[in-house]
């Protein structure tokens, strides 16, 4: 039997986590209030949404998504959720039983679209073909069918369950590439235009140990298991140098991200207008596009007409083994 | 004890009477990207781990 000498800040009973980026230990109830609390606060500072608004979440199977659909609802949001099968093998298939098994049990709506039964191909199969890095090809996927999804359900944005630690990856590899474009749109709330609805991410101000500390707390069943085709990724090595630096210097990852949105992307704003443009209208689904058809039809076209690429031809480095 | 690692998915036998932050040392495991939850309950790192404990260290890096 374990025994701790750490004692929650807020009340003093017995600790189930240490933060060092907080100083601080907290028990099961007071971890659950900062959780709260850090989201409330990324909700009203950024402005995202209010509970009049209509809520679409999109859902994974991961801690991020489901944690993120779990705090809306236990807040009194309007959340309903959606879920791309992407048919990375078994991967894909327990995922969606998480997500499945999650809404069922709260009696939550679930928008679900399968890119093979809807659509005629899947990830492995668009990636082979379209010689894209499989998470691009999957990435474009997901980000058009979140959108087509928001408009045609009437919602008023869409939420992801990107955190902390997805937000500093990304800013360190845009920041070592010094890339103002992707910078300039590297925002907590990207807000609707030009036919693409407003998107929201409400869990930026927690960490990767936090979102999951809450499900295990609050008992929600999610994937553990990484992304076959994402293990050994860049975006995982830009994490798992950020968590060093964080292990030697708490508070470094929580820093470098929320210090980039106060100090640094208001100097950027410009930027990101400029690179808005005018968009016209996919010939074929509608969607805004620069070109005559938009990329996820492109995807499509060239995808559905291949025959089915088995997930072990394109696997990550981890992912092999 | 009994400890599940995963990526891979492993299970090893260990020696109790360390902390949590000590097995996380010696496995040369970073802890800002893991939590360790001992008889199914999530335990801080000074936690004392004891030889007869079920100890799983749970990844909680994702790549989306």
């Amino acid at each position: 039997m374990a025994t701790s000498g750490s004692k929650c800040r807020a009340c003093k009973a017995p600790a189930v986590i240490d933060l060092p980026r907080h100083n601080a230990n907290f028990c099961a109830e007071h971890l659950l209030q900062l959780c709260r609390r850090q989201v409330e606060k990324a909700i009203d500072d950024y402005e995202m949404f209010s509970k009049d608004d209509r809520l679409l979440v999109a859902v994974s199977g991961g801690k991020d998504s489901l944690a993120v659909w779990d705090m809306l609802v236990e807040a009194g949001y309007q959340a309903d959720g959606f879920y791309v099968g992407l048919g990375i093998g078994d991967y894909s298939d327990e995922s969606g039983d998480y997500v499945r098994r999650f809404a069922d049990e709260r009696g939550l709506t679930l928008v679900t679209v399968d890119l093979r039964d809807d659509y005629g191909y899947d990830i492995p199969t668009a990636a082979k073909v379209t010689k894209r890095v499989p998470c691009s090809a999957c990435g474009m996927s997901k980000r058009h069918l979140f959108d087509k999804a928001a408009r045609d359900g009437g919602y008023d944005a869409v939420v992801t369950g990107h955190n902390l630690d997805d937000e500093a990856a990304v800013l360190l590899g845009n920041v070592l590439r010094w890339d103002i474009e992707y910078l300039a749109r590297q925002l907590p709330v990207l807000p609707a235009r030009n036919g693409f609805p407003k998107k929201c991410k409400p869990l930026v101000r927690l960490t990767e140990r936090e979102t999951a500390a809450w499900c295990l707390i609050r008992g929600i069943d999610y994937l553990v298991e990484e992304c076959p085709i994402a293990a050994g990724n860049r975006h995982l090595y830009y994490k798992d140098t950020l968590n060093s630096l964080e292990q030697k210097s708490p508070s470094s990852k929580s820093a470098f991200y929320l210090n980039f949105i106060d100090n640094m992307a208001p100097l950027l704003a410009d930027q990101s207008a400029a690179a808005a443009g005018e968009l016209n209208d996919c010939e074929r689904c509608g969607s805004p596009t620069t070109n005559e058809l938009c990329a996820f039809c492109r995807l499509v076209e060239k995808s559905s007409a291949h025959e089915p690429v088995p997930v072990e031809l394109v696997l990550g480095k981890r992912g092999r083994s | 004890m009994q400890v599940k690692l995963r990526n891979p998915k492993r299970e090893i036998e260990m020696r109790g009477g360390k902390t949590v932050n000590r097995l996380l040392d010696d496995l040369e495991l970073v802890r800002e990207s893991h939590l360790v939850i001992c008889n199914g309950t999530l335990v801080p790192g000074d936690a004392k781990l004891g030889d007869d404990d079920v100890i799983e260290i749970r990844p909680v890096i994702s790549g989306g």
